[in-house]
């Protein structure tokens, strides 16, 4: 019923290639792909380009460009190759983010180890030790959503308050909160990384399809790195 | 010396807000800017400057005091207003003299009205646009007390007016399909379309509910569908099968399936549809609905020409006869002979 990949248009202010009906990581994949051969081809007609779970989205003005034209070159760039397969985008960066996840700042590391069939101490290892992607952005500006570690249910019950910075997880992802808010997701870690800060040169630092990892940090540290500017001591490097 | 507006009193929802913020979709962040676009223009048009930031005021208005004589344009929603006590042409632009105040009260139709200045506002841009986002934590609501720098204004025409365009009562809303109409089925979306809607208490400026007189709506056999792009105008359906018609700050994806997209020459009216007001949808196809957008953008791009003199109410001359006789100035693409409704 679903034929992949699949074109449509989204009112009258894009194009949508969808690549599933369901998260699936090479779907992802493919729409980070295919996102970066769009922007290569360097249209004049299209204003901006985005991805999101399993889609590539191309804002264009259908008033002023027939969907059937953006379609069939879309169609045409599909045939090009197996985006599925596709090769990540260049210019991709591995970020390195302090990240505490001892005591009040993993209030849900137990919880969460539990619900992963893990020890607090096993799950503790996991996350020190993954190496996570930028699945996607939204929700909030800058907000990234993370391949997880584990595919763990959301709590039934809301958390009414979970700072900024908190690292929660929940269905195989992570995600950073960039405010604080009530979520059904458990938080297992805090960085005093900002993903968005409209103050900063670059408000947004993390780009779909960079790799994160978390260098374990104490609660002095974090309390420390709180107090310094909006990026929490995040450093990156670009992958080759 | 520095021209400035002063915000003495102001409503719940009173911003900046200009075109938005284009280009950060990938970021999370969408558009934002002006409820109303058409009110932009129409304010741009009036004061015959380019699209710049206006006073945005959801519901009610506010007072605001100029510290020298400076031009100004009415558009959107139709206010209670009083200059120094004289009322003022809606729709239309006015020379107000150093140290008056304006008051906006209660919109008298539609929802959103707007606030513009001859010259614009003198205000850092922050991501390319001085919109407030409130969602994103961009920009402030205006509050009592604060003071907005205005720009440099090169003209001194005023006394110009728009003729009224309809779209402050609801009404019919043109959509066409979006990327998740198949998930509903054509005779889920056959009853939308031969539903009544009642524009809902609960609106802001990322979505505005529409209460069915009739069913909710839900994606055959429950079906979820994965979060995905939102474009502005998107028809969103709820948990509880009631739609939200989803605005320019909302989120750049989400995980309610969408039923259609409303035209973007059709939001304006949306934005501007009362509580209460009675709301059909009109579904068209992608031909029509270009075809419609492509003449909407052409009426845009005519205002300048469409302002006409503004013809004074006799009974209003008493008070305004003390500064505002100045503008007997007629656009040069105006029809000298067509008056405005009076």
């Amino acid at each position: 019923m679903f034929e992949n990949p699949r074109i449509s248009s989204v009112g009258l202010s894009g194009v949508l290639v969808s690549f599933a009906a369901d998260m699936q990581e090479r779907a992802n994949l493919a729409a980070l792909a295919f996102r970066a051969a769009i922007d290569a081809q360097d249209w004049p007609d299209v204003i901006e380009t985005a991805s999101t779970l399993v889609s590539t989205f191309v804002a264009v003005d259908l008033t002023t460009t027939p969907y059937e034209n953006i379609r069939v070159r879309l169609q045409d760039l599909l045939t090009t190759q197996d985006w599925e397969d596709a090769p990540l985008p260049q210019g991709r960066k591995l970020w390195t983010l302090p990240m505490c996840f001892e005591g009040s700042h993993a209030p849900q590391l137990g919880e969460a180890a539990h619900a992963a069939g893990l020890s607090e101490r096993e799950a503790a290892r996991d996350l020190q030790n993954a190496r996570t992607r930028v699945i996607t952005i939204g929700y909030a500006p800058g907000q990234p959503y993370l391949d997880a570690v584990w595919n763990i249910p959301r709590q039934s019950e809301l958390t009414p308050h979970v700072p900024a910075g908190a690292l929660v997880i929940a269905i195989r992802q992570f995600v950073l909160f960039t405010a604080a808010m009530p979520t059904g997701w458990r938080q297992v870690g805090q960085t005093a990384f900002r993903p968005f800060d409209p103050d900063r040169a670059s408000p947004v630092v993390l780009a779909p399809g960079d790799e994160v990892r978390f260098a374990p940090i104490t609660a002095d540290e974090l309390s420390s790195l709180q107090d310094g500017d909006s990026l929490g001591g995040a450093a990156w490097e670009t992958l080759l | 010396m520095t021209r400035h507006l002063r915000v003495i009193e102001a409503g719940p929802a009173v911003t900046l807000q200009d075109l938005g913020r284009s280009g950060y979709i990938a970021q999370g962040l969408t558009r934002g800017g002006a409820m109303d676009r058409r009110a932009l223009y129409e304010g741009a048009a009036l004061l015959g400057q380019r699209v710049s930031a206006a006073i945005e005021m959801i519901g009610y208005g506010g007072a605001f005091e100029f510290s020298q004589a400076t031009r100004i344009a009415l558009t959107g929603a139709p206010m209670q207003v009083s200059l120094d006590g004289a009322t003022l042409s809606w729709n239309a632009s006015h020379a107000v003299p150093a140290g008056a105040t304006l008051a906006l009260g209660g919109v008298r139709a539609g929802a959103v009205g707007y606030l513009h200045i001859g010259g614009g506002f003198d205000v850092p841009t922050l991501m390319g646009s001085v919109s407030a986002h409130l969602a994103a934590g961009l920009g402030t609501i205006l509050t009592p007390g604060t003071t907005l720098p205005l720009g440099c204004d090169t003209d001194d025409k005023s006394g110009l007016l728009l003729p009224q365009h309809a779209r402050f009562a609801g009404g019919s809303i043109r959509i066409v399909r979006s990327h998740q109409t198949h998930v509903f089925g054509e005779s889920t979306l056959a009853r939308f379309l031969n539903t009544t809607f009642t524009r809902d208490a609960r609106a802001n400026r990322q979505g505005i509910r529409m209460t069915p007189d009739g069913d909710g709506f839900a994606a055959e056999g429950g079906l979820s569908v994965v979060s995905e792009i939102i474009a502005p105008g998107d028809i969103q359906i709820t948990g509880d099968g009631a739609p939200y018609v989803l605005m320019c700050e909302s989120q750049t994806t989400g995980g309610y399936p969408r039923l259609a997209t409303v035209i973007p020459s059709d939001l304006p009216k949306v934005a501007q549809a009362p509580l209460g007001a009675q709301i059909r949808f009109e579904l068209l196809d992608m031909d029509a609905a270009v075809d419609i957008e492509q003449r909407a953008n052409a009426q845009l791009q005519a205002l300048p020409a469409a302002c006409q003199p503004l013809v004074r109410n006799p009974l209003q001359m008493q008070d305004l006869l003390g500064y505002t006789l100045i503008s007997g100035v007629v656009d040069a693409h105006a029809n000298p002979f067509e008056r405005g409704p009076s």
